[in-house]
C-alpha cells in the first residue's frame, strides 16, 4: 500500500505539472488563437532561471518562485510583441510552427551549454524532510508543491472567471472588435496574456526543479503529454483544464503502480479514447 | 478551415505543360546523378526524405491538415520492413511491401481517431498519437530499443538487381521516388484531390454540396501514410538501420521543416525542401546541437517572412505554378 499512496503523490505531482502547463496553453489559446509550442521549453527556462539564481547570484528558492516567472514572463512579451503579434489574422498552423522554431532554439542553446544530463537543484531548508500521516510517509516538499499548485490554479481561475479584469478579458476571447470599441487596450491585454501564460509554465519549472533535475530537454517530453491533455480536456474552459489536469495525473500514478509499462503511454490512450467517445473533448466547445 | 496557401491558381493546361516540363528536368537531372560523381548516399537519403515530404505535403497542402506525427509512417515502415528483410528473410521487393502495408494499416487506424478533429487540434493529436508510438518501440523486444535494427541485409531485388551496388540501389530509390511522386501528382489534380482542395478552403461548403469530408479526409490521410511508409521502407535500403531517431517527435519537425522551406502546397517544393534540409545537415554536422538551433531559426523566419517557401516564391515570381 505504501507503494501505491507514493505512486499517487507523484501522479498528483505531475498533475499539478500538467495543470498549470494547460492552463496556461489554454489562456494563451484563447486570446491568441496560438497553440503555445514553446511551453514546455519555457517551463524549462523557469527551472533553469531558479538554478542560475541559485547557482550564481546565492539567491534562494523563494525569491526565485518569484523572479523566476516575472522574467520568462518577460521574455514570453518580448517574443509576443517582436513575433507573435504579426501572426494574428493568419492560419493557427503558423503559430505552432512559429513557436515550434521558438522552442528548438532555445532548448538547442541551452543543450550546447549545459549537455542533457540534469544539474541537481536542492530542496529549500524550510520543506525538507516529512510528515508521517500513518498510513504514508509524506516528503514535505511534494505536499507543498500540490498544494501551492492547486492555489495557484484555482487563482488563476478566480482571477479570469470572477474578477473585472477577466471579464474583460473573456469578452476580447469572443469579440475584440467589439471590445476595443469600449476603450479597452485589446493588443496589451494580448500581450500581458501571453505573459502570464508564460510566467505559469515557469512557475512551473522553478516547482519541479528539486524534484526531476533541471534538463534543457524536462520540457520537450512534457509537452507532448500536456497537448494530449488538453485534446482531452477541451479548452473552452479553466477549470475543465485544471480537473483534467489533476486527474490525468493521478490516472498516470496509478497506471504506474499497477501496470508500469504502460505509465508512459497511458495519457495518450486515454485520448484515443475520449477522442471516439467524445470529440470534443470531455468540457467540450469546438475550436 | 483557414487557407494555408495563399494563392491557388486554377489548374490551367499551361500550368500542367510547366510542371510536366520541371518534373522532366528533374527527373534527368537525378538520373545523371551516377555519372556526376557527387556521393550518391546523400542524395538517395534526400530522394527518401523529399517523397516522405511531398507525401506530408499532400495533406497539409492540399487537405489543409497539418500532421505533426508524420515520423510515426516513416519509423514503423522503416521497423517493418527492416525485421521483414533481417529476421523473416523476405526479399527486398516484398519488404517494401510489407512495411509500406503496416504503414498504410497505422494510417486507417490513426485517421479513423485523428481526423475527428480539426486544425489545430488535428496537429495536437498526431504529435500525441506518435508519442504514443515511439513508446510502444521503445518497449517492444522486435525493435530492440536503443539500439534500433542494424546490418539490414540488401539482398537482390527481384532476383536480379543487386541493391549492394550503389549505383543499383540509387536508380531502384529514384524509381521508387519518380513513382511515388506521380502518384502524388495524379491525386493532387484528380477530381478526388479537387474535392480535397475544396475542403481545404471551406469544408461547411463541401459539407454542403453533399460530400462526405470526413472520408475525402481519411482517404488522403491514409494515402499521405503509405507514401510516407514506402519513403520509410526505401531509407531502410539506404541507411541499412531503422531506430528510434525515424519515429521521435523532432523528425517530424523535421518533415514540416523540409515541407515548409520548399513551399506548402507547392508540387515541387518539399523536394527542394528536403534536399536543403538534408544538405545543411551534412555540411553542419560537426556544429552539434547548433543544428537544432538553426533549424528553429529556419522555422521563425520561414513563418515570419517566407511563408511561401523557396518554390513558392519563385512560383510567385513568375506567376505559375509549380
Amino acid at each position: 500500500m505504501q507503494a501505491l499512496y507514493a505512486q499517487l503523490l507523484v501522479g498528483l505531482i505531475n498533475g499539478s505539472f500538467y495543470a498549470l502547463l494547460s492552463l496556461g496553453l489554454a489562456v494563451i489559446f484563447g486570446m491568441l488563437n496560438i497553440i503555445n509550442f514553446a511551453h514546455g521549453a519555457l517551463y524549462m527556462m523557469g527551472a533553469f532561471c531558479a538554478y542560475f539564481l541559485l547557482t550564481y547570484g546565492g539567491i534562494g528558492y523563494w525569491w526565485a518562485l518569484i523572479i523566476a516567472p516575472i522574467a520568462v514572463g518577460i521574455f514570453g512579451i518580448i517574443l509576443e510583441r517582436t513575433m507573435l503579434q504579426w501572426l494574428s489574422g493568419l492560419d493557427h498552423v503558423y503559430g505552432l510552427l512559429l513557436t515550434f522554431g521558438i522552442a528548438l532554439i532555445v532548448q538547442g542553446i541551452f543543450q550546447n551549454y549545459f549537455g542533457s544530463s540534469g544539474l541537481p537543484y536542492s530542496i529549500p531548508d524550510e520543506l525538507r524532510g516529512g510528515v508521517n500521516l500513518g498510513f504514508m510517509f509524506l516528503p514535505i516538499y511534494r505536499g507543498w508543491v500540490v498544494i501551492f499548485s492547486l492555489v495557484v490554479c484555482l487563482a488563476t481561475w478566480y482571477l479570469i472567471e470572477r474578477t473585472r479584469l477577466g471579464a474583460n478579458l473573456r469578452a476580447a476571447t469572443e469579440n475584440p472588435t467589439l471590445v476595443r470599441a469600449f476603450g479597452i487596450n485589446v493588443p496589451r491585454m494580448i500581450t500581458l496574456t501571453y505573459g502570464l501564460g508564460v510566467g505559469l509554465a515557469a512557475l512551473a519549472g522553478v516547482l519541479s526543479a528539486p524534484i526531476n533535475q533541471v534538463r534543457p530537454l524536462m520540457g520537450a517530453d512534457l509537452i507532448i503529454v500536456v497537448f494530449a491533455v488538453v485534446v482531452i480536456g477541451g479548452m473552452g474552459s479553466i477549470m475543465g483544464s485544471i480537473i483534467t489536469g489533476f486527474t490525468l495525473g493521478v490516472v498516470e500514478g496509478l497506471t504506474k503502480y499497477f501496470y508500469p509499462e504502460a505509465s508512459n503511454t497511458v495519457v495518450f490512450v486515454l485520448m484515443v479514447l475520449v477522442l471516439l467517445v467524445k470529440p470534443t473533448g470531455l468540457t467540450g466547445r469546438t475550436a | 478551415m483557414t487557407v494555408v496557401t495563399d494563392d491557388t491558381l486554377p489548374m490551367t493546361p499551361r500550368a500542367m505543360r510547366d510542371e510536366m516540363i520541371v518534373f522532366g528536368v528533374m527527373a534527368v537531372l537525378l538520373a545523371l546523378v551516377p555519372l556526376s560523381g557527387i556521393y550518391p548516399f546523400f542524395v538517395m537519403q534526400a530522394l527518401c526524405f523529399a517523397l516522405l515530404a511531398c507525401a506530408f505535403n499532400l495533406l497539409v497542402g492540399y487537405g489543409g491538415l497539418l500532421s505533426f506525427g508524420h515520423a510515426m509512417f516513416l519509423g514503423t515502415a522503416g521497423y517493418v520492413s527492416a525485421h521483414a528483410l533481417k529476421v523473416w528473410g523476405l526479399p527486398p521487393e516484398l519488404g517494401i511491401l510489407v512495411g509500406t502495408a503496416a504503414a498504410a494499416a497505422l494510417g486507417v487506424v490513426t485517421g479513423y481517431v485523428s481526423i475527428r478533429r480539426q486544425g489545430i487540434y488535428f496537429s495536437m493529436i498526431t504529435l500525441a498519437l506518435s508519442q504514443l508510438l515511439y513508446f510502444i518501440y521503445l518497449q517492444v523486444p522486435f525493435t530492440h530499443g536503443e539500439d534500433g535494427i542494424q546490418g539490414i541485409p540488401q539482398g537482390h531485388m527481384f532476383g536480379f538487381l543487386d541493391l549492394s551496388k550503389s549505383t543499383v540501389l540509387y536508380y531502384v530509390v529514384l524509381g521508387g521516388f519518380l513513382g511515388g511522386f506521380l502518384l502524388i501528382y495524379r491525386s493532387i489534380n484528380s477530381p478526388f484531390g479537387e474535392v480535397l482542395k475544396s475542403i481545404r478552403e471551406n469544408e461547411q461548403r463541401a459539407i454542403s454540396l453533399g460530400y462526405k469530408t470526413e472520408q475525402y479526409k481519411l482517404l488522403a490521410y491514409i494515402l499521405s501514410g503509405t507514401l510516407a511508409g514506402f519513403a520509410g521502407s526505401l531509407k531502410v535500403f539506404v541507411a541499412q538501420n531503422a531506430s528510434l531517431t525515424d519515429v521521435h517527435w523532432s523528425m517530424s519537425g523535421e518533415i514540416v521543416l523540409m515541407t515548409l522551406v520548399g513551399g506548402l502546397g507547392t508540387v515541387f517544393g518539399p523536394v527542394v525542401g528536403a534536399f536543403v534540409i538534408i544538405a545543411m545537415q551534412q555540411y553542419l554536422a560537426g556544429f552539434g546541437q547548433w543544428v537544432t538551433v538553426i533549424q528553429g531559426v529556419i522555422f521563425v523566419t520561414c513563418v515570419l517572412t517566407f511563408r511561401r517557401g523557396i518554390v513558392g516564391e519563385i512560383a510567385h515570381y513568375f506567376r505559375r505554378s509549380l
